[in-house]
């Protein structure tokens, strides 16, 4: 395995009339091509904000992010992008949805019609492609930007809090689908969630963060088997699991037990 | 069935012309019953009659005054949506296209009307002009609103999606905003008749605004009656035709989903 996503020291600081905002402060973190690693965190912990350093879409403000050993200055090649919002576009069909990174690039539609057509038949989209977002549930358009996500087979998804808007059981359900996914096709994936749980059933390494100052204060590795399933959850080691994470947390006093 | 119920059980197009035929109704009946001069307030029949009887002259005049309006409105709609476009693409021209922009809409148009005709006669240019002036404000303020409307998520995706701010313009932004565009244009619709009929007030030879002028001369309050009617049906027209377009254009809209669902 080699690194895929490399952070050194990473800081980035808000300016804010009452002084400077430190969102994160000193990251280290490396995710490994093919990993599944989240990112857990209180609200305001910078996790978002560290996503979108890795995306490019923001700049750190000391320190180092390098993917595939270059550098981070713009969003790079070969990215996916899944948000909490589906930002689906609602002028556009589904299908017309899906296609949209094409357009951005000036390619042929027709050539990523089909490998649209697929990833909407793997999410059980098939029939729903000519449907606009407004005629869909929430789990369906979230399942749509995946698949606008997955178009052109990044070989790095970044996905922020993408079922955290969804009822628990869409959630269970879109779980095991993303799951299903990234066993066929070995994705790295770097996925943000205030979901314990949701972290340590898919992911194979879990960081957690605190905030103020936005850091990452351990790491802990998942070696649940795989394929993992929704039953696993009432096993005793996946209970401990959860269990560490929650004591970290309480250790910080983001939790009260009490 | 109640009155109500009975009442919005009709068909909406049915209910808007019994509220037209009954307003117009009292009119008739409290001008024969009080018969006040013809000069201060004629009849609806005596200001139809009068349109039917002239049909040539109502149709010139109206012709007129609908081809002023609509060239004025297109040449808003085209300055606005470029005016629109510069102000997003750069905070140097958002600055100043906006400061000259709120300071120019500060002034009356109608002040402006007679410089128009000094610089550019008094056949249609000045029409034009005077119309495009009123109607381009709104387009701006409506169409930068939604431009700038777009979630911050989706400008991030765009981003991630390595968009060219033209691409973005075109993908994500523009579509985005043409609801507001189409808010703003018919504004625009009513604003640019207004700008029509200063424009004839000012200086004329044809036109409803042309006609108004003349009557008011000879206290023909018949003739005014009539071209201000008809002005009335010209901007629910040009509001209705704008309306119907807009339709067409913007199904998945929330505002228009009702209506799609029902045709």
């Amino acid at each position: 395995m080699s690194v895929y996503v490399a952070l050194r020291n990473a800081s980035k600081i808000y300016p804010s009339p009452r002084g400077n905002i430190e969102a994160i402060h000193g990251i280290d973190l490396t995710i490994q091509s093919g990993e599944f690693l989240s990112i857990v965190g209180p609200s305001g912990c910078g996790k978002s904000t560290l996503l979108k350093c890795i995306a490019g879409l923001e700049q750190i403000s000391s320190g180092s992010i390098q993917i595939r050993g270059e550098e981070v200055h713009g969003p790079p090649d070969n990215l996916g992008i899944v948000f909490q919002r589906d930002v689906l576009l609602d002028w556009r069909t589904v299908i017309n949805n899906v296609l949209l990174p094409v357009e951005f690039r000036s390619g042929k539609r027709k050539e990523k019609r089909g490998r649209a057509m697929d990833l909407l038949r793997l999410f059980h989209l098939q029939g729903f492609e000519k449907r606009y977002p407004w005629e869909l549930s929430g789990g369906m358009r979230q399942r749509v930007a995946i698949c606008r996500a997955l178009l052109d087979d990044p070989a790095l998804l970044l996905m922020d809090e993408p079922f955290g808007a969804l009822d628990a059981l869409t959630r269970d359900e879109l779980n095991i689908e993303l799951q299903t996914i990234w066993e066929q096709t070995k994705k790295t994936v770097l996925f943000i969630t205030h979901s314990i749980s949701e972290a340590v059933l898919l992911s194979d390494r879990v960081a957690v963060m605190r905030k103020m100052p936005g850091e990452v204060v351990d790491i802990l590795d998942i070696h649940l088997p795989r394929p993992r399933t929704l039953a696993m959850r009432e096993t005793p080691e996946f209970g401990s699991l959860m269990r560490r994470i929650r004591m970290i947390f309480e250790s910080l006093g983001v939790l009260r037990s009490q | 069935m109640t009155i109500g119920e009975a009442w919005f059980a009709l068909p909406k197009n049915v209910r808007v012309l019994i509220i037209f035929t009954l307003t117009l109704s009292f009119w008739q009946i409290a001008v024969v019953a009080f018969s006040p001069p013809e000069i201060l307030i004629p009849s609806p029949l005596k200001v139809i009659q009068r349109i039917i009887s002239s049909p040539k002259f109502y149709f010139i005049h109206t012709w007129r005054t609908l081809y002023e309006t609509v060239v004025g409105f297109g040449l808003a709609v085209v300055i606005g949506v470029v005016l629109s476009v510069l102000v997003i693409s750069s905070r140097f021209l958002e600055e100043t296209i906006y400061v000259l922009l709120v300071a120019f809409n500060g002034i009356p148009k109608v002040a402006i009307a007679p410089l128009f005709v000094v610089w550019m006669g008094t056949g249609l240019p000045p029409k034009f002009a005077i119309a495009a002036t009123i109607a381009v404000f709104v387009i701006v303020i409506d169409l930068v609103l939604g431009f700038r409307s777009v979630e911050r998520d989706m400008m991030d995706l765009a981003r991630s999606l390595r968009g060219s701010p033209f691409k973005i313009l075109l993908l994500i932004r523009f579509p985005h905003a043409l609801p507001n565009l189409f808010a703003g244009m018919k504004a625009a619709t009513t604003l640019a008749l207004i700008g029509s009929i200063v424009g004839e007030f000012v200086a004329a030879d044809r036109g409803l605004g042309y006609a108004i002028m003349v009557a008011q001369g000879s206290f023909d309050t018949v003739q005014i009656f009539a071209s201000i009617a008809l002005l009335g049906v010209m901007g629910m027209v040009l509001f209705f035709f704008v309306e119907w377009i807009e339709r067409l254009v913007l199904p998945w809209h929330i505002s228009m989903r009702d209506v799609h669902h029902a045709a």
